[in-house]
């Protein structure tokens, strides 16, 4: 491990100061990814700002403003206090299952909802530093393009980069409609919708969301919804638990009558992001809650995805995973 | 030197690890551990190419890189002596020349061995390590033996000569055939404690190690080999291991480069792989390819059985396994042939991992057997039966024992298997496809040499020393039991050392011998001890004074006439009566001629039921049985943990071990744990582990043939069969990993 400087701040504002000081500088939340990868020499900072003094870890309902009725938990909150938090268990069971689908339960109680946001792919070639990676080194190329790529995107990737966005907790984000809040230096908090939250590669595979250095994040907003009874967050994996996903989805319905009034359908392991999908869930619009609908919104959806080499299955696989999600969203929540 | 004595009362049933505390409170040091005080730490930088040569290695940054003690690479490495004289300090498999490190530019693998850098905290070496600039002569690898196959070669060596018994390829001519093709994957060791190595040396001529090893003896002569030292001059030490399942039975390159550092710079060097280290350094199960092809009579007789395979090897060193023997000598089939063959590639050396050939063949086996069940629309379990090998059929010979009828019967009504549908794709629970399958094994029940030192103590305890090392099955448990049984002593009062190159000499573990060869000398050394206790306390002045030797009981550490039980000297004045402090033997104990005349095997057979789900493929184990012919089993619970952990090793092996390359690199891409998969808690469901506990008659003293491989041996298939059966697919590339069930 490079040496570093260790700072450690005790307000928002201090931590955005000395980020903004030192643009090698980043913050240390829970450590769980950003010592990782110092450690694998991937991330070579040489300044780490501890922001766990700062007052951050609340979940309480929001009182004012667009998404008052809403819940707000706070950016350096754990995981694994977030997932059993009463009022999310209550509320989003979506975001609960998502999380506890993550990790091992030591990792949950270390980290935190800030550090699962910005946390790094967990591409082989962004992770071995003889290798190529244009997000690790711009230029170097992309190791996986053409090399092992069993894990990567299938939606939205570009030449530059096909890796893929490893968080289970943003997947139930993204569909809750969820907001993250961000202060920088000048004191200023930006509210970014989660959908714009991260970013696809294009050409800048190295920037994996849109926080500016310097920001925070100090919080996430999850708006009131109407669809608590009838969510599920379904993760495909290798192995039972501990192991990222091949496909998951977060999935939500709420009903008019006998009718879906609106669907919420995100995938995770298929982008560089959470993907949202919008077209399964324009197609589910007013549609019956039929097994036969949720195939085609699937379909429809998965006609966009592009396979690598090593991924295609995770077309038929994303697909089989939507209509379940939705199938056990139908359910109550249940497998 | 690790001291083990049993700490409970006398046990009801079987007892409890000796260990067990040491390991669950954390006192228990394992080579790992920060051994010594003082200690200074070294860190290995590996070649990031995988074929060519060092052009220049520049160390001057890292050498001036914050509490640097010394770099070590080719350009300035001091000369191991056993190197240059042809010596093999960590012994090739069949031939070659391993490899050494630190002599030459020359790569022959990534993530070889390249420079060690030793500083005075872990942290700074890992730094400096970085800074060391490497420069090379690149060569185009090969690492993939998809495409290499043409490039195969039977290996030296008469063993491997292709078999043939009756007729050759005679499936040709069945009315039934079966030809299917397999690949397992390469799979790592990884045990939980990584490899780690401590040394330091009195003077020019003397070291002690710590080591991570299955062997405190073969780790001793390597060093010895290598560094030129006479034995009483190397000490080596293994009080715990954290798992080896084979990677510690060579001494591998880097023990002998933490040698080298801490000879260098004449202080206690601690050297500890890292996991990405763990897939280059210490031997991997070679991938392979095989082909069964079968040919049988409409009732399900085998009438012909070709076994081929192709598995890798490096460039440096020819390493063998058994993989088509299992095909010899599993079923009574008049025709059978094997073809057996490996491909040098730009990789390091593989080793001997759980079950190593066997588990591969048995794989391949017992998948076509499976297969053929269906063809001939027969239960594969009475297949088995039909085809069922009442003598060894590759030496006629008797078998020295054999129970597998019985474990197949014990295995089939523990987990219903005849209650289930036998029809693929019939049952189901809910969205889940429900399936049921078997896999049979076997492996040579060897038995090697050893010696034990038996001390009687003043207080009429009994303490017992051989150089091996417990990689975990419970040696120092099972051995205190046999003493406890054998020589009439409560375990409260036996201890047992182990772990110290300088105590007598033990085997290796590795193999499953370590219960029959360790067990046999604890055996023979009670005997020993009991012979002289004999002929000391029937001479006069004693109670027992002129009482024939065999006249003589042996119970709760009292000597007792047999006929008359009232007549009792206690263990403890035997000793006193000699005026010594103790009463000493030592045993050296080996194999007779038994092998001339029995084929010695243990068997097993291990039942599945597992789950499929409908649309994601997933399978879930719900329900295990094993059952094992492996002789009189002398303590149930460790017993049941071996066997428990090879099914977890064979669970891993079916669903998803796989460690990734890209060829393009010859580099592994999934070298953490977090990427290369081994079963979690959640994988690992009820585990019924049984036993027919019935002792072999010749194997030895004791009856108790091996266990440790068989534990793993034919799991995978039993896993893959009960996949066909759930799904009426035949994945025959493992992992079974969702994907492939999709198709
Ligand atoms: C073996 C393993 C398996 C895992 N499996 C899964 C899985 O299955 N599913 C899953 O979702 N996750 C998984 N994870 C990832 C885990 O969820 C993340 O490591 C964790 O969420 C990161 O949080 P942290 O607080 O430890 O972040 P840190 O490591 O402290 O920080 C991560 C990054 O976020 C930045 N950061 C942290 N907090 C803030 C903030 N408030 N504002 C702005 N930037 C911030 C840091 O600067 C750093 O760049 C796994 C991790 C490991 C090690």
């Amino acid at each position: 491990m490079r040496p570093f400087k260790y700072s450690a701040s005790t307000t928002i504002n201090s931590a955005a100061q000395l980020l903004s000081a030192n643009p090698n500088a980043r913050i240390l939340a829970g450590g769980t990814n950003i010592l990782d990868l110092m450690k694998e020499d991937v991330e070579r900072p040489d300044e780490l700002v501890d922001i766990n003094r700062l007052n951050l870890s609340v979940v309480k309902p929001i009182t004012e403003g667009v998404n008052k009725g809403g819940i707000s938990i706070g950016g350096l909150g754990k995981n694994a206090e977030t997932a059993n938090h009463p009022l999310i268990r209550q509320n989003f069971p979506l975001l609960t299952q998502a999380i506890l689908a993550g990790a091992s339960a030591q990792i949950r109680n270390m980290a935190t909802n800030g550090g699962n946001l910005n946390q790094r792919t967990r591409c082989p070639y962004f992770y071995e530093v003889s290798m190529p990676c244009n997000k690790r080194e711009p230029g170097t190329g992309c190791g996986a393009r053409e090399g092992i790529n069993r894990m990567h995107a299938i939606f939205g990737w570009s030449e530059s980069c096909v890796a893929v966005h490893p968080s289970d907790m943003c997947v139930a984000l993204a569909a809750l409609d969820a907001v993250v809040k961000v202060q920088g230096s000048s004191g200023k908090v930006r509210s970014i919708p989660f959908a714009e939250y991260h970013r696809l590669p294009g050409e800048m595979p190295e920037k994996d969301n849109t926080l500016q250095h310097g920001e925070v994040v100090t919080s996430i907003e999850i708006p009131k919804n109407n669809f608590a009874s009838k969510s599920y967050y379904l993760k495909v994996r290798d192995r039972a638990s501990y192991a990222f996903a091949l496909v998951s989805v977060a999935a939500a319905i709420e009903m008019n009558g006998s009718g879906i009034k609106q669907a919420w359908l995100a995938l995770g392991g298929v982008a560089h992001k959470p993907w949202r999908a919008f077209e399964a869930e324009r197609f589910l619009a007013g549609k019956a809650a039929t097994a036969d609908n949720f195939r085609q919104a699937a379909e429809m959806e998965m006609k966009q995805a592009k396979a690598l080499e090593h991924n295609g299955f995770k077309i038929e696989l994303g697909t089989r995973a939507i209509v379940l999600a939705l199938t056990r969203a139908m359910n109550g929540g249940t497998a | 030197m690790a001291t083990h004595q049993y700490l409970g009362g006398q046990p009801d049933e079987a007892l409890d690890r000796v260990d067990g505390r040491q390991k669950v409170t954390g006192a228990a040091k394992y080579s790992v551990d920060d051994i010594l005080p003082g200690l200074t730490y070294a860190v290995l930088v590996e070649s990031t190419i995988a074929k060519g040569h060092i052009k220049k290695i520049d160390t001057k940054k890292a050498q001036s890189a914050p509490g640097v003690l010394a770099i070590i690479y080719h350009g300035n490495a001091p000369a191991i002596p056993g190197y240059e004289t042809g010596g093999n300090p960590a012994k090739p498999p069949t031939g070659g020349e391993p490899f050494r490190v630190f002599q030459n530019t020359q790569i022959y693998f990534a993530g070889q061995p390249i420079a060690i850098v030793i500083a005075d905290t872990y942290e700074r070496a890992i730094y400096a390590a970085t800074l060391v600039e490497t420069e090379y002569n690149k060569d185009d690898q090969r690492t993939d033996i998809e495409g290499n196959k043409d490039k195969a070669v039977v290996p030296k060596g008469p063993r491997y000569a292709d078999y043939i018994r009756g007729e050759a390829d005679a499936y040709k001519n069945s009315v039934i055939k079966i030809e299917a093709e397999y690949i397992i994957p390469v799979e790592v060791h990884n045990p939980m404690e990584l490899h780690a190595t401590t040394a330091f040396w009195d003077g020019e001529d003397k070291v002690t190690v710590f080591d991570k090893t299955q062997g405190v003896k073969s780790t001793q002569r390597s060093i010895m080999d290598a560094f030129k030292l006479k034995e009483q001059n190397v000490q080596v030490n293994t009080d715990f291991v954290g798992g080896g399942f084979g990677s510690g039975l060579r001494t591998w390159p880097h023990v002998i480069a933490a040698v080298l550092a801490a000879k260098k710079i004449n202080k206690p060097v601690k050297l500890v792989l890292t996991r990405p280290q763990m897939f280059t350094m210490v031997g991997y199960r070679p991938y392979s390819w095989q082909k069964i092809s079968l040919g049988a009579t409409r009732d399900g007789v085998l009438t012909g059985l070709t076994h081929e395979a192709i598995s890798e090897t490096s460039t440096y060193e020819e390493f063998t396994d058994r993989t088509v023997d299992i095909s010899k000598v599993m079923y009574a089939c008049p025709n059978v042939n094997t073809r057996y063959k490996i491909v040098a590639l730009d990789k390091s050396t593989p080793t001997w991992m759980r079950g190593p050939g066997e588990a591969t063949g048995a794989y391949a086996l017992e998948c076509a057997i499976d297969e053929l069940s269906y063809a001939v629309n027969l239960d594969p379990l009475e297949l088995r039966i039909r085809n069922h090998a009442d003598v060894d059929p590759v030496r006629n010979l008797p078998w020295s024992s054999k129970y597998l009828k019985e474990c197949y019967q014990k295995g089939a009504e523990a987990i219903g298997w005849n209650k289930r549908n036998p029809k693929p794709n019939s049952m189901q629970e809910g969205e889940w496809q429900l399936g049921y399958g078997m896999g049979a094994g076997n492996f040579n029940a060897n038995r090697g040499r050893a010696t034990v030192k038996a001390t009687l103590l003043a207080d009429g305890s009994l303490v017992l020393q051989s150089a091996v090392s417990d990689s975990g099955p419970g040696t120092a448990t099972t051995m205190t039991s046999i003493a406890s049984n054998v020589f009439g002593l409560s375990p409260g009062k036996i201890t047992f050392e182990l772990g110290d190159s300088s105590l007598p000499p033990g085997p290796t573990q590795g193999g499953s011998t370590t219960t029959s060869t360790l067990g046999s000398a604890v055996h023979d050394v009670c005997v020993a001890l009991q012979q002289k206790m004999a002929e000391l306390v029937t001479i006069q002045g004693s109670l027992l004074q002129g009482a024939k030797p065999e006249n003589l009981h042996f119970e709760k550490g009292y000597i007792t006439l047999k006929t008359d039980a009232s007549k009792k000297v206690a263990y403890a004045d035997v000793v006193k009566q000699t005026g010594s402090s103790q009463l000493e033997v030592t045993k050296d104990s080996q194999a007779g001629d038994e092998r001339n005349k029995y084929s010695i095997y243990s068997f097993a057979v291990h039942f599945v039921q597992v789950q499929v789900h409908r649309l994601t493929g997933v399978v879930r184990i719900k329900k295990v049985v094993t059952v094992a012919d492996a002789g009189k089993i002398i303590n149930e619970k460790t017993a049941a943990s071996q066997l428990m952990g090879g099914v977890v090793s064979g669970i891993g092996m079916a669903l998803m071990e796989d460690a990734v390359m890209d060829h393009r690199f010859g580099r592994y891409v999934n070298n953490n744990l977090a990427d290369y998969h081994v079963p979690v808690s959640a994988d690992v469901p009820d585990i019924k582990a049984l036993f027919i506990d019935k002792p072999d008659p010749f194997i030895n003293p004791i009856g108790s043939k091996g266990l440790g491989e068989i534990a793993n041996v034919g799991f995978a298939a039993a896993v893959a069969n009960a996949v066909y059966h759930a799904t009426g697919k035949r994945i025959r590339t493992l992992p079974i990993t969702p994907d492939k069930l999709l198709r």
